[in-house]
């Protein structure tokens, strides 16, 4: 059950980017789709919807950029809660630091040793 | 013949190729949802060992990006956007692939103007605008109350 409805959020959640996509009729690029979903995750979890979401469907709620969205946002109540001001400030930050880290250190590395296309 | 841009825009409008949106969203949904699949399935096997909730959701997401970033290097991940849209763009894999794919591709403008810099083309963007997102919400919170 857990993979069903991970497999079906997370392709609900797609959909709603490929729409964003085909059907506006401005030029949104992937780039503009990315920062809708990290926008859109960090206002959802501010009203403790998003929570509910990834108990519902796991990684069908953290693996879309919307969960990236939902760290930051938790990550600066968290913060706020145990720090105040300063919390506020560094929490978000603090939760999403490990991929944020990973994603420049491998792409540093692919960039260098891999040659481009074409 | 003079055409205003108006006029222009308008004929462009009609003549460029609608795309099969119906297509698309199904290619999206299922590429989408593989992925989550996926990422739940290595979730259970993390649960398994013993690994809390959190540092499994983080660890799925630190496998993904590395995964996403080879595919991205190899040239594979780009064939796959353009055939699953969506479906690879939203999931953190297509977070990663807009850090790697920019950054290898103005490799020869150097290490700090290409590389440096380009790994943040979209990251950067998502960043700011998720920084800027969730500490609005938190101030909002705390005015209403409920922080």
């Amino acid at each position: 059950m857990d993979f069903l409805l991970s497999f079906l959020v997370g392709g609900v959640i797609c959909v709603i980017g490929q729409l964003m996509m085909d059907l506006t009729s401005f030029r949104v690029t992937p780039a503009h789709v990315l920062v809708s979903f990290v926008t859109a995750g960090a206002f959802i979890s501010g009203f403790g919807v998003y929570d509910k979401l990834v108990e519902l469907a796991g990684t069908g709620a953290t693996l879309p950029l919307t969960g990236f969205g939902h760290l930051l946002t938790q990550g600066a109540i968290e913060g706020f809660k145990q720090k105040g001001i300063l919390g506020l400030l560094g929490g978000g930050i603090t939760n999403t630091a490990t991929g944020i880290s990973v994603a420049v250190v491998a792409g540093y590395i692919i960039a260098l040793f891999f040659k481009p296309k074409g | 013949m003079a055409i205003d841009k108006n006029e222009y825009q308008k004929t462009v409008e009609k003549i460029k190729p609608r795309p099969p949106v119906l297509k698309n969203c199904v290619l999206a949904f299922l590429m989408g949802g593989f992925v989550c699949f996926l990422g739940e399935v290595l979730f259970h096997f993390l649960r398994g060992y013993g690994l809390s909730e959190k540092d499994s959701y983080t660890v799925v997401s630190v496998v993904f990006i590395l995964i996403s970033a080879v595919l991205t290097g190899t040239g594979i991940y780009d064939d796959l956007v353009r055939i699953f849209g969506a479906g690879l763009i939203v999931p953190i894999t297509g977070f990663a692939n807009s850090m790697v794919s920019p950054a290898l591709e103005h490799k020869q403008e150097g290490l700090v103007l290409g590389v440096g810099a380009k790994l943040f083309t979209v990251a950067g963007p998502v960043v700011i605008y998720g920084i800027l997102s969730s500490l609005i919400v938190a101030i909002i919170l705390r005015g209403l109350g409920k922080l």
